[in-house]
């Protein structure tokens, strides 16, 4: 039988990897809508509101439900680690805070002029609010990657009575992890809306649609994701270094190095052998992980060995990793094929499109994948060298949260599964309407003052 | 800076605001979804148009409340969601429900809109229940007891009530026609089950706390504030009689339900947060008790000072926006 604390970590785990798939799309795409809706602006060619109308209704039901998911996680740290707070509160409260403040209702108080205000409020308010929106959701992700961030790395505060005070504030939300996690993340969000908007544009066209918005949308997403895909591998690797620095541990089981050795192999695939300490069916690139890590063929890569009882579980960091960087070069790859393809005759051969459409959602994987590794990585704590995961949880049944965590299972997969069907649905639905409607030759509808346009979705575009 | 003992009320004063006003903001989006006619097309898409702009930022309030006392009393926030863990989750997984249904109702294929329909009335009807018995709890000092139970039981079909009553003047206020009758008859229906409700909380809690009954009849300050459930009362009459004569000729006062309503929110949760001040669990733990420490609380304050006019700014100029009736649904 499973315990509160076994239980309410996959209860976490569950509604965090639920949540955090919403906002990894929408940081990125409210900053394509701003780049669609500037380019009308200044062109005035209705293409770019065509595409700007239909991913606007993906980005809405993609942020609401990164709104009703995130409501979920302001009670859990009371419900299932009320240790949390009591030991770091006072450092996790006002960031928590100033993310609700200054990010959240920026988000939500301006959706509402974004999505339904266009014919209400000038052309200018309505691209100013899509640029608020997308400064929203940025500054979202600032906030919670800092405190999580300190999480990993603490420092500025000081603790009195097993209890942890701010000190310098600065240091605190500039820790040592933050600013390469921060880059990797937002690189991250940016590759996973490119490729939901390549890979939807793919659909389209492989579907026989004809317009100029989805070869449009497909040209510029693929163009985004060819030059982000080496940026992220370059962050990511800085990132790594960085928790080299700080958190060897979580490197060594990245790596599967069970023992500290010199010329360490970078293994491509390899099954990790907890009871034995070492790893079964190994292949690996001999010196190359200790010349990624140290610049060195030869550099000393530290191994689990020396962090006994004090690192993480290995085989799912290990396996976590090569996910998530296996993903990373094949986002490479696709991304170069289709820019060089694009480059050379203006179009996409259909073994592309159907990778593309394969890959709609590699992003999700891949940033799944990663936040596994970061966060089982710093196993067995909670906060590095202040509380343990295991002091944190509450003494609540096992029972209840086993009804809960049962209803939050059923609920995302139901959610899940309408969210791509729906999804789906609507680029299929775009695929059977005219490119542009009579009354959109113009200018924007003038004489439509008092009416919202509430079934936005189901005819246009 | 600011001291301990400032900071602490100035933190409560902060959430009971965030509260206040997600219970009249969200309370009207979720009573419009409890009231939402099933199978008649024609008035549910105005009544979902009515709050479409508004239910995201309003359910932020929420976060914003719950934020608040998680940041500035976390040892209050431990003690009310460890006891009110199921009645949580249940009130998370409706609000889940209602908030996607509002949005795959519209753009998912037409054979499964009449599904999220269903899904949104439920989902709104089982997050205002769940929130009703969650205070009744509260209010009950979550004690174990048949009768903490009943009450808590009652309390939820009395902020449904509330929340549908609220929903009923909203769209008074934002439709016409076929449909603001109808709104008109709900707000009736609703508004005495909700009248009734409070009457019984109002009685109820005095007579089972006994420091509530201390503070309503014994203090010094009482007679400041027994005014309060009188004024309570005059609203209800007077909307009574307001919404006897809706709809009117030319429209005029389709928007006095709905600010007696919100004014008779904003009175019962003055009487609540009076009842039980200074205390954030009533009889265990006091709002300085559970206080983050001041270096903490300033540190928020000094961004909250600054954050929250502009979001009232940018809250009044969004409900600008989409001022006015709901009508001509513009089908693209």
């Amino acid at each position: 039988m499973l315990d509160t604390l076994m239980l309410s970590r996959i209860q976490f785990a569950t509604n965090i990897s639920f949540h955090i798939l919403f906002p990894t799309i929408t940081i990125a795409l409210s900053w394509f809508l701003l780049f669609f809706k500037m380019r009308f602006d200044k062109t005035n060619d209705p293409v770019w509101m065509r595409a700007y109308r239909f991913w606007v209704k993906i980005f809405a039901i993609t942020f609401a439900l990164g709104v009703v998911s995130g409501i979920t996680m302001s009670f859990q740290f009371g419900t299932n680690w009320p240790k949390f707070m009591e030991t770091v509160g006072n450092i996790a409260g006002p960031l928590l805070g100033y993310e609700i403040l200054t990010a959240f209702f920026l988000e939500a108080g301006f959706l509402g002029v974004m999505l339904f205000g266009i014919n209400r409020v000038s052309q200018k308010v309505h691209t100013l609010s899509t640029f608020i929106v997308a400064v929203g959701t940025s500054l979202s992700s600032f906030w919670i990657l800092a405190l999580n961030s300190w999480m990993h790395t603490p420092q500025g505060h000081e603790m009195r009575d097993g209890v942890a005070f701010p000190v310098d504030w600065l240091a605190i939300i500039f820790n040592p992890s933050f600013p390469y996690r921060i880059m990797h993340m937002l690189v991250a969000s940016g590759l996973t809306a490119a490729f939901l908007i390549a890979g939807i544009s793919a659909y389209r066209l492989l579907k026989g649609d004809d317009k100029r918005a989805p070869k449009l949308t497909l040209k510029i997403a693929v163009t985004v994701a060819a030059f982000l895909t080496p940026v992220q591998i370059f962050l990511g690797d800085m990132h790594g270094l960085n928790t080299l620095e700080h958190q060897p541990q979580k490197i060594a089981a990245m790596e599967g190095v069970w023992h500290t050795e010199k010329g360490a192999p970078l293994l491509l695939f390899a099954i990790p052998n907890e009871t034995e300490q070492k790893n079964d069916f190994a292949i690996g690139i001999p010196k190359v992980a200790s010349f990624i890590l140290t610049h060195d063929f030869d550099g000393e890569v530290k191994g689990l060995n020396e962090f006994k009882g004090n690192h993480p579980p290995v085989a799912p960091v290990f396996f976590a990793f090569r996910i998530m960087v296996g993903i990373g070069m094949l986002m490479l790859f696709i991304a170069w094929v289709s820019r060089i393809q694009l480059w050379r005759k203006d179009e996409l051969s259909p073994w592309v499109l159907k990778m593309l459409l394969l890959m709609s959602f590699s992003g999700w994987v891949a940033t799944l994948a990663g936040w596994y590794v970061t966060e089982i990585g710093r196993q067995p704590w909670l906060v590095t060298g202040i509380l343990k995961v295991k002091d944190a949880v509450t003494d609540i049944a096992p029972t209840n949260v086993g009804i809960s965590l049962t209803f939050y299972i059923a609920l995302y997969t139901v959610l899940m599964i309408a969210y791509i069907h729906t999804i789906f649905t609507m680029a299929g639905r775009a695929i059977e309407i005219e490119e542009i409607s009579e009354e959109e030759k113009g200018e924007p509808v003038k004489d439509a003052k008092n009416t919202i346009d509430i079934n936005y979705t189901t005819k246009e575009e | 800076m600011f001291e301990a003992h400032t900071l602490a009320i100035v933190f409560a004063a902060l959430m009971g605001l965030a509260i206040i006003l997600y219970a009249i903001l969200d309370g009207f989006d979720l009573g419009v979804g409890i009231l939402l006619p099933l199978g008649d097309k024609e008035k549910s898409d105005p009544m979902i148009a009515s709050i479409g702009p508004f239910w995201d930022a309003n359910e932020t309030w929420l976060v914003f409340a719950i934020g608040l006392l998680l940041i500035a009393f976390p040892e209050a926030h431990s003690y009310i969601f460890k006891e009110l863990y199921l009645p949580t989750a249940f009130l998370l997984i409706s609000l889940v429900l209602r908030g996607v249904a509002f949005d795959f109702r519209a753009k998912a294929a037409i054979s499964h809109t009449a599904t999220w329909n269903r899904v949104f009335k439920v989902g709104s009807l089982l997050a205002a229940m769940s929130q009703g018995y969650m205070l009744g709890m509260y209010i009950m000092g979550f004690q174990s007891t048949v009768i903490a139970y009943s009450f808590s039981l009652l309390s939820a079909f009395g902020v449904a009530a509330a929340y549908s009553y609220i929903g009923a003047c909203w769209l008074i206020m934002k439709t016409e026609a076929d449909l603001q009758v109808r709104a008109v008859a709900w707000a009736k229906k609703s508004g005495i089950i909700c009248f009734i409700g409070i009457v019984l909380v109002s009685v109820i809690n005095p007579l089972i706390n006994p420091g509530v009954y201390d503070k309503w009849f014994e203090s010094s300050i009482m007679y400041l504030m027994l005014p309060l459930p009188l004024l309570c009362f005059v609203l209800f009459i007077y909307s009574f009689f307001q919404l006897k004569k809706l709809p009117t000729q030319d429209d005029s006062y389709c928007w006095v339900p709905f600010a007696c309503a919100a004014t008779i929110f904003l009175l019962c949760f003055i009487g609540l947060a009076f009842s039980f001040y200074p205390d954030i669990v009533p009889n265990k733990l006091t709002i300085w008790e559970a206080a983050s420490a001041p270096e903490s609380l300033s540190f928020i304050l000094w961004g909250a000072i600054i954050v929250v006019p502009v979001i009232f700014a940018y809250t009044v100029f969004s409900y600008r926006v989409f001022w006015g009736k709901v009508q001509e649904l513009r089908y693209h």
